[in-house]
This record gives C-alpha cells, structure tokens and sequence, in this order.
C-alpha cells in the first residue's frame, strides 16, 4: 500500500541543517522533539511553504517535490489542510467564511457554507459560526482552525503545534477533540509537538527529532475504543 | 455610585470660562464660515461653478487611476522581486520631491504632439492629451500616483505573512489570496493614500498650468480659479469650497477604509 506521506529532504538555514527521512502510513502521526529541532520546518517543507535544497516529497504516491527534477508543486495544489500555532484565521472574515473558504470539493457559496457548518458542528463550534475571529478564546480558535484545516477534503492535514499556545485544561480537552476528529475523518495526519505526554496521547506514530535528524521512530499501540459519535468529538465544557 | 463627570465639570472656574470663550469662537468661526460658503455659492454660483466641476472632472477619474495604478504598484514592490524594481520605485516616488514645474515640463515633452514620443503617444490615443481635460487628470494623476503607492506598499507589507501562508495551504490561488486576504487587511492603509492622493489631485496647480493650460470651463480647475480671481470677492467662497470638498475626499475614503469587508 502507498504511504500517505513520503519525506526524505534536506535543508540548510543559516547554521542548522535539517537532514530528514521518514514515511508516515494512516492515522495521526507525531513529529516530536526539542524546540529548534527542524519540526514546523519540515511541515513547512512538506506543505510547500518553503523548497528544500534536495530531496522529494511525495503525497500518497504523487511527487510533489523533487529538486533533482525541478518538481515543486505549489501549496494551492498539494490538496492539504494545515493548522497552525496560532489559528492564523482570516480576521476580516466570519468563522463560517474562515472555513467555507478552505472548502474545494463543491461548488456554490451556499453548498460551501453548508460543508463549513457540518464540520464546525464536528470540531463542537457551530455556535460561533457567525463570530469574527478576534472575539474568540484560544481554544475556540483552534477548533475553528481544525474545521478549517479538515474541510477542504484534504489528501493529509499537518498540525503547527497547535496546542502549544493554550493552557492546560483546554490543551487536555483538544486533545480529545483533535484526535477524535481527525480518526473519524480518516484523513492522515502529521502533527508537530514538543510536549512528550502530547505525542504520546495523540500519536499512532512517535517520530523523534533532534538537532535536524530523525532520531528514532515508535508506534503506539491503542486498545480499540468506540469512535465518538458525529457531533460530539470532545467531552465537558467547550473552550 | 460615583456618576461620571464631564471634562468641564472637572474644570475650575477660570478655566471653565476659556472653555467656553474657545468653544464659542470656534463656533462662531464655523458658523460664519458656513455661512459665508453658502452666500458666497449662492451669489457667485456663476464663477464658481465651472472650475467646481472642472475639479471634480479632473479629480475622481485621477483618483481613481492612481488608485488603481498606485496599489498594483504597491503591491508589487512589496511582493515580489523583479528587474526594475528599483527603478519603479524611484520613478513612481520622483512627483514628492520634484517641482511642479519640472514635472510640468517632462510631462509636456511626453504628451505635448510637438514632440517625439508625444507624437507618437497622440496617435496611437487618437486624441490631443495636452491642453484639455484629459491632460489635467493625466497630470493629477501623476501627483496622487507616489501616495497611492507608498501607502499602499507599507500597508501590503504589514500584512502578517502567515496568514497569507495559511489561505494558500486552503488551496486560494494566489490572486484570490491577494484580493480576499492581503488587500482587505491593508485597507486602511491603502484608504489613507488614496485620501491624501485625492486632496493632492484636487489641488495641484503648477504641472495642471502647464499642461492643461487655464481655459475657463475646460481646465481652470478650482486651484487654478483662485489664482485667477486673487483681487475680486469670489476667491474665499472657492477657497472654503476647495477645503470643503478636501476634507470630504479624505473623509469619505478615510470612512471607506474603517468599513469591515
């Protein structure tokens, strides 16, 4: 079966050199490791955001990086959604634009609305469809941001550290509400993290950075649990 | 429950008093001001009238190319990295710094049918650009053209680039992401340039002169107007009317700019 995701780039900034190889199959997969260890690089590399100096990057089997071919698809093309640290929402828009925006699949303001609606009900934030972005808390930002990131119909989502900025009660129930969604859509994931209880309780796969390389990589095995019925991805009082 | 004092309540009695006197000037100067204008319109409407519309003829099409012209611009200067990008920035700030007259001058050996590439120029338009009103929104152009573009440049490049990252991995072609994201983030930047760049296209003078020359109901605009009647009693009701309609251009833009998209 053809991986989800397949990375073997390099790329020098400055001093650091990132020196990456790694394959990433179904399910959530974590890039863990010290800060300034080339993890948000390599997902901006793998989201197209920046070119390596060699290497190839391929997406289910399509290449879309390959510097001994001059192959660089754009990120537009790349079919990926992608959460960031901070949301990075659009702050002019609405959160229902911020999602129907990122929606690809189908045609027609209202058929896009209604896609964003059902997967802000997913991530539990229908009620802020009609907010703008500045009035919302960290934790409904980023919920707003994972519907955003998962409503295009993307072939791989890659998540910035996305709980990194937000304190512990609301990082412990994203985290429920991250993995949730993300099993239940059956779209692969790779997300970025430096807290070792974080990728040990998100992850299926633990790769391991340090200094720019992969250090090691483990699979976590999970005793198989219901799937959380649709709507209803975390648990308690939402942030 | 403390009720909440107004500033002159806060005020001694002295003070109070020149609050007040101040207050009352300033009112007494609008008042008289409004006045004045309206009189003043009613009893020279005649005079004033045509370079009022000569103005406004010249002014909304100017303000609208180097609008348009001066965001694109902005926009390039501040995106992209390309051969002549120097030189256009250069060029594109030369009407701050350089004389009325000098771009007069230059712009005549452009347009005017006399020369070379004005010859050239009149032909392909298939019309005269010197002399007429075409030459004087051609020449305001060029005098809100550097503001248009500088407010625009510095407002583009204070757009955070991460959020221009994230529409594009939503799959937002990148001319979606430069008309939906990075230009409605920078409007009210751009709003501020295009104001100044319309206050500038309705008062420039000196190129207008030598441009479009000074005939009455073509291209007398309002600056030109009050040069022209400098002795006689109409001048201060088209002064207070270009002030007017300059505060207008930069509120109504500055206005348009607070708007949420």
């Amino acid at each position: 079966m053809t991986p989800a995701l397949e990375v073997a780039v390099a790329r020098s900034i400055g001093e650091f050199e990132l020196d990456v190889a790694f394959t990433v199959e179904s399910g959530l997969s974590v890039l863990f490791g010290p800060s300034g260890a080339g993890k948000s690089l390599t997902l901006a590399l793998i989201a197209g955001l920046i070119r390596p100096d060699t290497g190839t990057i391929a997406i289910h089997g399509d290449v879309v990086t390959d510097c001994s071919r001059r192959i660089h698809v754009s990120t537009q093309q790349r079919r990926i959604g992608m959460v960031f640290q901070d949301g990075l929402l659009l702050p002019h828009r609405s959160v229902l634009d911020n999602v129907a925006l990122a929606v690809r699949q189908v045609r027609g303001r209202r058929e896009r609305r209604a896609v964003a609606g059902e997967w802000l009900q997913r991530v539990g934030a229908e009620e802020l469809a009609d907010r703008q972005p500045g009035s919302l808390s960290g934790g409904q930002r980023q919920r707003v941001a994972l519907a955003r990131g998962l409503a295009g119909d993307p072939a791989l989502v890659l998540l910035d550290e996305p709980l990194s900025a937000l304190d512990a009660a609301v990082r412990r129930e994203l985290r429920d509400v991250i993995r949730g969604v993300i099993i239940s859509s059956g779209v692969p994931a790779v997300l970025v993290t430096h807290d070792a209880e974080e990728a040990e309780e998100l992850g299926d796969v633990v790769i391991a950075y340090h200094d720019g390389r992969v250090t090691g990589t483990r699979s976590i095995e999970r005793p198989v649990r219901p799937e959380p019925p649709p709507g209803t991805p975390g648990s308690g009082e939402r942030t | 429950m403390r009720r909440k004092r107004t500033y002159a309540q806060t005020l001694g009695g002295r003070h109070k008093a020149a609050l007040l006197a101040v207050t009352a000037l300033v009112g007494f100067g609008l008042g008289f001001g409004i006045a004045h204008l309206v009189a003043g319109s009613i009893a020279y409407w005649g005079v004033v009238s045509g370079p009022f519309l000569v103005s406004l003829r010249v002014a909304i099409p100017a303000t609208v190319i180097a609008g348009i012209t001066g965001v694109a611009a902005g926009y390039a200067l501040a995106k992209g990295r390309f051969p002549g990008r120097s030189v256009l920035e250069t060029l594109g700030s030369l009407p701050l710094i350089l004389p009325p007259t000098v771009i007069g001058y230059y712009l005549l050996q452009v347009l005017s049918p006399g020369t070379r590439v004005g010859g050239f120029l009149t032909r392909v338009v298939g019309h005269v650009l010197v002399y007429n009103v075409i030459g004087c929104i051609i020449v305001a152009t060029v005098a809100a053209f550097p503001f248009c573009m500088r407010a625009a440049r510095a407002a583009i490049e204070g757009v955070d680039p991460g959020v221009e990252e994230a529409a594009r991995t939503m799959g937002l072609p990148d001319w979606r992401v430069a008309l939906q994201v990075t230009l409605p983030l920078a409007r009210r930047g751009i709003a501020s340039g295009l104001a100044i760049g319309s206050a500038r296209a309705l008062g420039e003078y000196g190129a207008t002169l030598m441009v479009g020359g000074d005939i009455d109901g073509r291209t007398r605009t309002m600056s030109l107007a009050i040069l022209d009647s400098f002795t006689t009693p109409e001048r201060n009701t088209m002064i207070l009317i270009l002030v007017l309609m300059a505060i207008s251009a930069m509120t109504g833009v500055g206005l348009l700019g607070r708007s949420r998209t």
